[in-house]
């Protein structure tokens, strides 16, 4: 069975090798176990990217497969970071706390630890109160679960709304960008309990890990990106191969049809949707420790518009083209806006590409659009055909 | 006092000028109080001096107030300032000035007590002062401070007072010092009454100081004008620390009072008899403070038990400060009346409010309903025209510094910029992806993106300001409740009109009818003699330049950034799904229902307009779930899907 899977996804075996040449790449110049050609930072970076990649590749299944332009992915991404957030910040909080209260002449009860600990957290929003959705923050097991659960259950119910009424389209588009400003307005607020627009911070720090060095925990989580980017291709090439990936496609280009030929569509697009929004939740609880840092403002309705240039700019309805968008532009994002590139002097004004690079995106992501709706993926098919041809 | 308001009656009757005498020799004739004014003594002085009713008065007693009145070693007062060792005196009769050498002279400095006396018996001059912005300024020191020898003065004043605002406020005022300090309870009740009418906020703080209330505590009920009682159930700690304040029961232990306790009580190691590692566990601590408190090591621990014994032997209360109980009963009744009525203003001024908001949310929110809702076209840049045009009205506000005619140059004008940058994007990207709904989306985000950096990058992150001509500041009271900026007045009139305008061109005019036509079937219309590219980048670019405009009247009340459009859009298109699409009726339908849904649920949860906004969006989501089409849906043909 594996065999002919593979045989009929002969893309698979290459994006494997390449991934895991990249990695063992990776490791080997790192500053953890090699040569530190490349700095902690920017292995923080390649990590990073990798989890844009598994969220961008989940965005192309929903969007470039089953043709749901979802704006709202990157919200999911973020809850999963949120989720994984409040465990970080708990276990790490309550280490620091037991540690200063250890000089105490009276041992402390374990109702002086959590008032210290939530005075610590929440002393920025002006609480000491732990509120209700920090209830489970105590357990890894627990936070991990809610890093899968609670992506899935809001997808779940916000597509079963949405499909079930048949709004499709653009609607359906207007409409997930609707749920993801509600969600980055609802984070804002200080009486939601997440510490409004300051966030979650200090989540580089793993709790129990103090004496392993950053440049090894990040080596770690670059690894565990890799695995995850991985495993989500893998599990994203198998549902888009076969019967049921023939029957989302179909639902892509002709809804009506398909509903016709007896399948349930809703179901189908249910499923999609609620999967991709698991892995993107996965994908955030793997980003944000490397990030060190989540804020409201990252799941703001322009991050999921992001997501969206690029998996079209990499080229959608392939799944290595949301890898390679996600990559370079994320990456060329960066370069960019951190001063990487070289300002060009036009004599009577000078592009500093921190300011224009945004500009420079949009026009692209327009021009894109317009003449290569295939994206840069499009050029495989090229290479494909003139290697036919010779 | 009295005779004093009796003269003054005596002066305004007969005029000033027949007392025509000098003030110094009344002062001679009180020098004695007024060089050492004592809070009692200082009365006959003031009395006499009120009682020549002489012009010069007012002054004399503002420079004694404001401790300028120096006395020479002979007894004669002067109006004096004090500069290095000299001084320069003012003749408090002739107002001639003098500098003389400071050692002949002893500066008054009458304590707080006498130059409130001196206050008070100023106001009365002032009061009647002729120069009208004195008398103002005096009855509104009383309104800022209210004090009970305030009343007759005032009433006084009434009668012979010419300017006919000032008179009502005058009036108004004593039926506030009368209501709180007439001598006559049915006065008071009287002037209460009287007050049931008034929503003013200073009414109702005249009502509530008549009811304040002391709260307090007894073994039983005094026999006094009380408020209410309360279970000290409700909040057994807080009533159990009235209680201890009140000096009934011994103060109960805190957390850190019982820890405390058990630190100080370490014995090789041991608390009671416990080990220390054992203090993680409450109930242990408790055991051991117990412990100890059997030793008599520390005071005995109250225990829930004993603070709800010690709390149902005492009764808990609210004293009114007013001991006359006809006089508070009266006062809440009117409160009550006026409590109501001001209930029914808040209403009226949430709707005010909702009103202009829905008006903001229709003006975004029209000329997307143009384009999307009749081309059928997604627009994700809408926004940025928004912001193009509240741009426009700044630049033209660079140049012309005129506000009024700016602002009649800036509409026009980011019409036709907004029109203009509408129909290249037309031509240019919008007209290769007509029936490609999602690329039209996508696009159109990218176009967002980089319209978005280029303002940033042109006018910078920090706010812009666009700022609205002298007659649109200020708002219309109505009264102390209800209220509304004239700007917001401005944006409805500007919202109406432009639902009007747009009516009309759709029903009315040539080019309506064409774009009608080509919404409805593009090929029968083509073939009828219509050029439906012309029509498509007419209507968007009549779409984009209505959205310039709505762009100046939006930068005239919030900021003008280059994420202003990012705020609107997302509201925006929820105002024409809601509606329902291809209808200018159902974009009002839409704004009105999202701008009532918003401020009802701030008025349920003040003070969060973030999560109005949260829930006004879940609410949306719902309502697509019942409507899906919207609320004017169309029906028939033209519906298409």
């Amino acid at each position: 069975m594996n065999n002919s899977f593979i045989a009929k996804n002969p893309s698979v075996l290459w994006f494997l090798l390449g991934l895991s040449l990249f990695t063992v790449l990776v490791s080997i110049l790192s500053e953890a176990a090699g040569t530190a050609l490349i700095s902690t930072s920017f292995l923080k970076t390649l990590g990073k990217t990798l989890c844009l990649c598994l969220v961008a590749i989940a965005m192309d299944v929903v969007w470039g497969y089953c043709g749901i332009l979802s704006l709202g992915h990157f919200a999911f991404f973020g809850i999963g970071g949120y989720a994984i957030g409040m465990w970080l910040m708990y276990d790490r909080t309550k280490d620091i706390v037991v540690t200063s209260l250890e000089n105490n002449i009276l041992p402390p009860t374990p109702d002086e630890i959590t008032t210290a600990i939530g005075s610590q957290i929440f002393g920025v929003v002006g609480s000491s109160e732990f509120p209700v959705i920090w209830a489970f923050s105590h357990s890894l097991t627990l936070q991990l679960l809610a890093v899968v659960l609670v992506p899935g259950l809001l997808a779940l119910v916000f597509g079963w709304l949405a499909f079930r009424s048949r709004v499709t389209g653009v609607y359906l588009s207007i409409l997930t960008q609707a749920m993801t400003l509600a969600l980055s307005l609802y984070f804002f607020q200080n009486d939601t309990g997440l510490r409004g627009n300051n966030g979650l911070s200090g989540l580089q720090n793993i709790p129990g890990l103090d004496d392993v060095s950053q440049a090894t925990l990040s080596l770690w989580f670059f690894w565990a990106s890799a695995f995850a980017l991985g495993s989500g291709y893998l599990l994203f090439v198998w549902m888009t191969s076969g019967k049921f990936g023939s029957v989302i496609r179909a639902i892509r280009d002709n809804e009506a049809r398909v509903r016709f030929l007896g399948y349930h569509v809703e179901s189908y697009k249910l499923f999609i949707f609620t999967v991709t929004a698991m892995v993107a939740g996965v994908a955030g609880a793997l980003y944000y420790p490397q990030a060190g840092i989540i804020n409201p403002a990252e799941i703001a309705p322009i991050a999921s518009i992001y997501l969206a240039v690029w998996v079209a700019i990499g080229g959608r309805g392939r799944l290595y083209g949301a890898v390679i968008g996600a990559a370079v532009v994320s990456l060329m994002s960066s370069w960019f806006t951190g001063g990487g590139a070289p300002d060009i002097n036009l004599g009577i004004y000078v592009i500093n590409w921190t300011d224009w690079w945004l500009v420079l995106l949009g026009l692209t992501f327009v021009a894109v659009t317009l003449f290569f709706p295939k994206g840069i993926g499009g050029l495989f098919d090229l290479l494909a055909r003139k290697g036919k041809q010779s | 006092m009295r005779s004093a308001l009796f003269a003054l009656i005596l002066v305004i009757c007969s005029g000033p000028m027949a007392f025509a005498q000098t003030l110094q020799p009344i002062l001679q004739t009180h020098a004695k109080e007024i060089a050492k004014p004592s809070r009692s003594s200082v009365s006959d002085a003031l009395d006499a001096i009120a009682v020549s009713g002489l012009p010069q008065v007012t002054g004399f007693l503002e420079q004694w107030a404001n401790k300028n009145v120096w006395q020479r070693n002979d007894g004669v007062f002067f109006i004096g300032m004090a500069s290095g060792d000299d001084i320069s005196l003012t003749d408090v009769d002739t107002g001639t000035t003098t500098i003389a050498s400071k050692s002949d002279y002893k500066q008054l400095k009458p304590n707080g007590g006498v130059r409130r006396l001196i206050g008070t018996a100023l106001v009365q001059f002032q009061l009647i002062d002729p120069d009208l912005s004195r008398r103002e300024s005096a009855v509104a020191s009383i309104a800022r401070r209210p004090e009970a020898a305030q009343l007759a003065p005032l009433l006084a004043s009434i009668e012979p007072e010419v300017d006919g605002a000032l008179k009502a406020r005058k009036i108004q005022l004593a039926n506030f010092l009368s209501a709180r300090f007439a001598d006559d309870p049915k006065d008071r009740i009287a002037a209460i009454n009287s007050l049931s009418s008034d929503t003013s906020v200073e009414a109702r703080a005249v009502l509530n100081q008549i009811l304040s209330t002391k709260a307090g505590v007894a073994k039983s009920l005094p026999d006094a004008n009380v408020a209410a009682t309360f279970d000290p159930m409700g909040t057994p700690d807080m009533s159990y620390l009235a209680l201890v304040n009140a000096d009934f029961a011994p103060a109960k232990q805190t957390q850190a009072d019982i820890k405390a306790a058990l630190e100080t009580n370490i014995v090789e190691g041991r608390i009671g008899g416990f080990a220390l590692n054992q203090m993680t566990d409450p109930t242990i601590r408790e055991t051991a403070y117990a412990a100890l408190a059997a030793d008599g090591l520390v005071p005995r621990l109250i225990t829930k038990g004993a603070r709800d014994a010690a709390l149902e032997d005492h009764v808990f209360f609210a004293l009114y400060d007013e001991p006359n109980a006809d006089i508070t009963n009266a006062a809440q009744t009117v409160l009550k009346t006026v409590e109501s009525r001001v209930a029914t203003a808040q209403i009226a001024d949430l709707t005010l409010d909702a009103l202009s908001l829905a008006s903001i949310f229709f003006l975004a929110a029209i000329g997307l309903a143009i384009t999307f809702g009749v081309m059928g076209v997604i627009n994700m840049a809408h926004g940025e025209f928004i912001m193009m045009g509240a741009y426009t009205g700044y630049v033209v506000q660079l140049f012309v510094t005129n506000y009024t005619v700016s602002l009649m140059i800036a509409l026009p004008l980011a019409f036709a910029v907004t029109f203009a940058a509408g129909v290249v994007m037309e031509r240019l990207v919008i007209r290769r992806l007509y029936h490609r709904p999602l690329e039209t989306l996508l696009a159109t985000f990218g176009i967002s993106i980089a319209l978005q950096q280029l303002a940033k990058n042109v006018f910078g992150t920090q706010a812009r300001p666009l700022t609205s001509p002298d007659w649109l500041a200020g708002a219309w009271v109505f009264n102390d409740v209800i209220q509304i900026s004239f700007i917001r007045i401005a944006i409805f009139v500007l919202a109406l009109l432009f639902l009007g305008l747009i009516i009309y061109i759709l029903k009315r005019t040539r080019l309506g009818l064409e774009v009608r036509a080509v919404t409805q079937n593009p090929g029968m219309a083509s073939s009828m003699g219509i050029n439906p590219d012309r029509i498509n980048m007419m209507t968007f670019g009549l779409g984009s330049g209505i959205a310039g405009i709505a762009g100046v009247a939006i930068g005239l009340y919030a900021k003008v950034t280059s994420e202003m459009g990012s705020d609107y859009i997302v509201q925006s298109f929820m105002t024409v799904v809601v509606g329902g699409v291809g209808n200018v009726w159902g974009t009002l339908a839409g704004a009105a229902m999202i701008g009532f849904g918003q401020k009802g649920i701030e008025w349920l949860n003040p003070s969060n307009t973030l999560a109005a906004q949260t829930y006004m969006i879940l609410f949306v989501i719902l309502f697509i779930q019942f409507r899906p089409k919207g609320i004017v849906a169309l029906k028939g043909r033209a519906a298409g899907d």
